[in-house]
């Protein structure tokens, strides 16, 4: 497919890394040269420079010719008179990044009046992300399908685990629930694992099933759940005001602490019943006369990776039961998890992982399409829902005279809302959906596809 | 620096280089020269042998940068071209290494400059063979291993061969992914290639002469398999060189605007405008210059056509002997040597697109002086030239031209008169093949000393690098690899 991206910056970048690496004609517009540059060395795009909402840099880019534009800029009106624009010229479809709160509200008249297909707001979408992780805290990260009804959750087994040295085909039998663990990292290593595989201390497990069934899992490990109510944010950035107004919805405790008097008296202003501190939050003083140790989560949220880091390691030490981190860059992730700061967040890989799935959903218009995609194990593995449609092979076929390709796992399937872990002879009927896992070296864009 | 990624460009391109040499043997098998059968069947089999060997270490990292850019392209040209000898050498016929890789090289960089006495006397297969030289060498050998097999998918790493292969100021893709761009120029070369063949043919040319010629015209090389070099061929034959000669002189992209619809667009090109007009201009003022040693101005006209085209496209074909034209002539093919033709193309000399950037930020200076506090942004076909570029163009010109004083210097040491020396030392760096007096369009390179020959297959290669890449292999810092680990670095 041809993709135009306007706007080379953090979002802009990671799309471009991630779908030019899935095969598609990239070409980006940017009004800074140098970054333009660097992208172009980087990789296999065309770039052109200038304003992307100008109609003669749209015909230069030959928009009129591509299937997509993505309008990724830091300005949400920039972005939106793009799409307008783009579209004039004949694009099939449009994507925009709005992230004003201001204009959060009447996004739906947005979209529907400016023929925009999605749009992306990836504070929004690292608040929701963090919510999720702030429910159940003590799973490292959590995805979900299925509409909430399946969900991937990553645990540590810790040395004191029942889970360590046993074998998986035993799992069940431990864990008293239908679970299946569906990818183990260990080290630098992703295994698929089969039922000999055993488990050691130090593995990173990545289960699913049913999300009842995985409470009952982490209740059986012996891990105890507690509702965190106590919330410190440091950093008064957008992704604290939504998770803010999330958190006081649900009826718990908000402190932000932010360093800039403006943006303190504004978030006291939108969020009255939160308790703003208007101070230095990288200041350990600060953080203690501020009550860390009484917090029952911290989230680092500062503009500033470095801060980030070091607040969490800090926070950790502390021993405040839960400490989440927004990361931009994801590169040094593999590091920041040997350091023992467990869960992160990046706003631009989770709007990311969204358009891919779009872009994938597009490429299939048949309805055994993607429905939803997570990435986890840094990156390295793909959990993909399909629908599966009249045209799938292997209907109604026992799924132990199905050979599947090398590197993939049938996780899971749903059958009106009737979660089931596979087993030999189960079957794939028409209007399910499957939640399949694969290691990421190949994309895959249709279930047909993951048959040998 | 990647020194296994680089191992693994060249084997590529070594096979690449194996497989080209086998139609040469289908054509000394079918004229029966068993001696250069022999001589080809042992290159291939060598070239293909060090080829294989060096695609063996896999290597572990696929990324390459710049440097690695640079050094492959410039090594793999030299690689290529002492590899790209050994059927000269060994078939006898040539009986010096040295004057078979001078032969090589200005058949691989589209020059064109022969050390051969008498061309007719060589066997067909390696006559074959040194005119394929120019179509590979004319659109690069490493655009062609790019579009027949990309490197790193969905990676933008492998624009810094198809950069530093590439002539011309500024260096972009045709369309987002390079493997496509390649394909596509690709395209287009062998489409005016084939035209080519088929109206030469119309033409009655016998095929052997047609096929090495068009490789010699695609290339803008200039070997011909002939003494007297197209001077007897009929006028129609000229006539068609001499168009296509312009045509391969054209930056390709103008041609894939063409083709892809836009042909107002194409036809804005303010580098192929002034190209055309240097093309007229120069035809016009020697048809005027020569009337006097013709029969007709028709007949004048045709020559001094032929002659422009072929020496400003930097092909290097006579079809007659212009050494004994006019001072006048003599010296406006000189200074079309230097000019050369467009970026993009398959022409050599500092491109014509250089020479407008210059011109523009002349202008430009002058006006500074006059007002100086105006500010202008130089412009090529309504889109600025950054700064950077304008650093190259002006880098360039300065290594060009202390390359150029350098090797005149060098060759002058042989004695040959200052014409020869001067016409022969700008004649290799703009990969024009012929100059004037004793390298002469119906003279040859082979009484240079040794010495002398070596810096001009120097010249040949900088000129058709555009120097950098070559320099690029005499920066240590190009060189340095670092001190790794034995075992992988263990956590905290």
């Amino acid at each position: 497919m041809r993709i135009v991206i306007v706007g080379d910056g953090k979002v802009g970048v990671t799309l471009t890394d991630q779908l030019s690496r899935e095969g598609h004609d990239i070409v980006i517009i940017d009004k800074d040269m140098r970054v333009l540059r660097e992208s172009v060395d980087q990789y296999d795009v065309l770039a052109i420079h200038g304003n992307g909402a100008s109609l003669s840099v749209q015909r230069e880019a030959g928009v009129g010719e591509s299937d997509l534009l993505i309008a990724a800029t830091s300005a949400d009106e920039v972005n939106l008179i793009c799409c307008v624009l783009a579209k004039k010229l004949g694009v099939k479809r449009t994507i925009a990044r709005v992230r004003n709160p201001e204009y959060d509200e009447q996004l739906i008249y947005l979209k529907e009046d400016l023929g925009l297909s999605m749009t992306i707001n990836p504070e929004k979408a690292a608040a929701m992300e963090i919510l999720n992780l702030l429910r159940f805290p003590a799973v490292i990260q959590r995805d979900t399908f299925a509409k909430g009804r399946v969900e991937i959750i990553e645990l540590k087994i810790r040395k004191e685990s029942p889970l360590a040295g046993r074998y998986l085909h035993e799992l069940t039998h431990i864990v008293k629930a239908q679970v299946l663990i569906c990818a183990v990292e260990r080290g630098d290593e992703v295994i698929i694992p089969t039922g000999a595989f055993q488990m050691q201390a130090g593995d990173n497990i990545f289960v699913t099933g049913a999300s009842r069934n995985l409470a009952a899992l982490v209740q059986n490990l012996g891990i105890v759940e507690q509702k965190i109510k106590n919330v410190m944010l440091i950093g008064g950035s957008r992704i604290a005001y939504y998770l803010a107004s999330a958190l006081l919805a649900e009826g718990a405790a908000v402190k932000i602490i932010e360093i800039d008097p403006e943006r303190c008296r504004q978030l006291a202003g939108l969020l009255p019943r939160a308790s703003i501190v208007c101070s230095d939050g990288t200041q350990p003083e600060v953080l203690a006369a501020e009550g860390l140790v009484d917090a029952d989560a911290v989230i680092t949220l500062t503009d500033i990776d470095e801060e980030n880091l070091i607040l969490s390691m800090y926070a950790h030490q502390q021993g405040v039961y839960k400490v989440i981190s927004k990361i931009n860059r994801m590169e040094y992730n593999e590091l920041c998890q040997k350091m023992g700061i467990a869960s992160i967040v990046s706003p631009k890989n989770l709007v990311c992982n969204d358009i891919v799935r779009y872009v994938r959903a597009m490429e299939n218009t048949e309805e055994d399409s993607v429905l939803a995609l997570h990435r986890i194990v840094n990156d390295k593995v793909e959990a993909l829902e399909f629908s599966v449609a009249e045209d799938t092979l292997h209907l109604n076929v026992p799924l132990r005279d199905i050979r599947l390709r090398d590197g993939v796992l049938l996780a899971c399937i749903n059958r009106n809302g009737k979660i089931i872990i596979p087993g030999g002879n189960d079957v794939l009927r028409k209007r399910d959906s499957v939640i399949v896992v694969t290691t990421a070296d190949r994309m895959y864009g249709n279930l047909n596809a993951i048959f040998a | 620096m990647n020194y296994k990624v680089i191992y693994n460009i060249i084997g590529r391109i070594l096979c690449v280089e194996a497989a080209f040499l086998v139609p040469a043997v289908a054509i000394s098998t079918y004229y029966q020269e068993t001696g250069a059968i022999r001589a080809l069947w042992i290159s291939i089999v060598a070239i293909a042998c060090v080829g294989v060997l060096l695609l063996l270490p896999r290597p572990v990292k696929k990324d390459y940068y710049a440097r690695e850019g640079y050094i492959s392209v410039g090594l793999s040209w030299i690689i290529i071209s002492l590899f790209g000898a050994l059927p000269f050498y060994l078939s006898g016929e040539v009986p010096s290494y040295l004057d078979a890789v001078f032969e090589t090289i200005s058949g691989f960089t589209t020059t064109g400059a022969s050390i051969l006495e008498n061309v007719e006397v060589m066997s067909r297969g390696l006559l074959y063979w040194r005119s394929f030289t120019h179509w590979l060498g004319g659109m690069g050998v490493l655009v062609f291993v790019l579009a027949l097999h990309p490197m790193a998918r969905g990676s933008g790493q492998s624009l810094h061969l198809l950069r530093a292969e590439s002539p011309g100021p500024e260096v972009g893709k045709l369309v987002p992914k390079i493997h496509k761009s390649a394909k596509i120029l690709y395209g287009i070369y062998i489409g005016l290639t084939l035209l080519q063949i088929v109206l030469l043919a119309l033409g009655g040319m016998p095929l052997f002469d047609n096929v090495t010629t068009v490789f010699g015209t695609a290339g803008t090389g200039g070997f011909a398999v002939r003494a007297d070099s197209m001077a007897g061929y009929s006028p129609y034959i000229q006539t068609v060189i001499t168009i296509f000669m312009a045509l391969f002189g054209v930056n390709f992209s103008v041609f894939y605007l063409f083709l892809s619809g836009h042909p107002r667009q194409a036809l804005r090109s303010e580098e192929v405008r002034l190209y055309i007009g240097i093309l007229a201009g120069a035809t016009l003022l020697i048809t005027l210059n020569i009337l006097p040693h013709y029969a007709n101005a028709g007949e004048a006209l045709h020559h001094a056509a032929f002659q422009v085209s072929s020496i400003m496209t930097t092909t290097g074909f006579a079809t007659t002997d212009f050494n004994l034209w006019p001072e006048f002539s003599k010296c406006i093919l000189l200074l079309l040597m230097i000019v050369g033709a467009c970026a993009g193309s398959t022409g050599g000399g500092i491109k014509v697109s250089r020479l407008l950037l210059l011109i523009k930020s002349m202008r430009m200076e002058r006006k500074r002086i006059l007002h100086p506090r105006s500010v202008s942004v130089i412009s090529l076909d309504q889109k600025p030239i950054s700064d950077e570029t304008m650093r190259g163009v002006t880098l360039f010109m300065t290594a060009y031209f202390f390359t150029a004083a350098l090797s005149f210097l060098i060759v002058s040491l042989d004695n040959m008169g200052l014409e020869t020396s001067l016409s022969a030392v700008l004649a290799c760096i703009n990969n024009i093949g012929p100059g004037l007096d004793i390298v002469g369009p119906m003279g040859n390179y082979a009484a240079f000393s040794p010495l002398s020959k070596l810096v001009l297959c120097a010249d040949m290669l900088l000129g058709r690098l555009e120097i950098i890449p070559l320099l690029m292999l005499f920066a240590p810092s190009a060189w340095t690899k670092g001190i790794r680990h034995k075992q992988k670095a263990s956590g905290w």
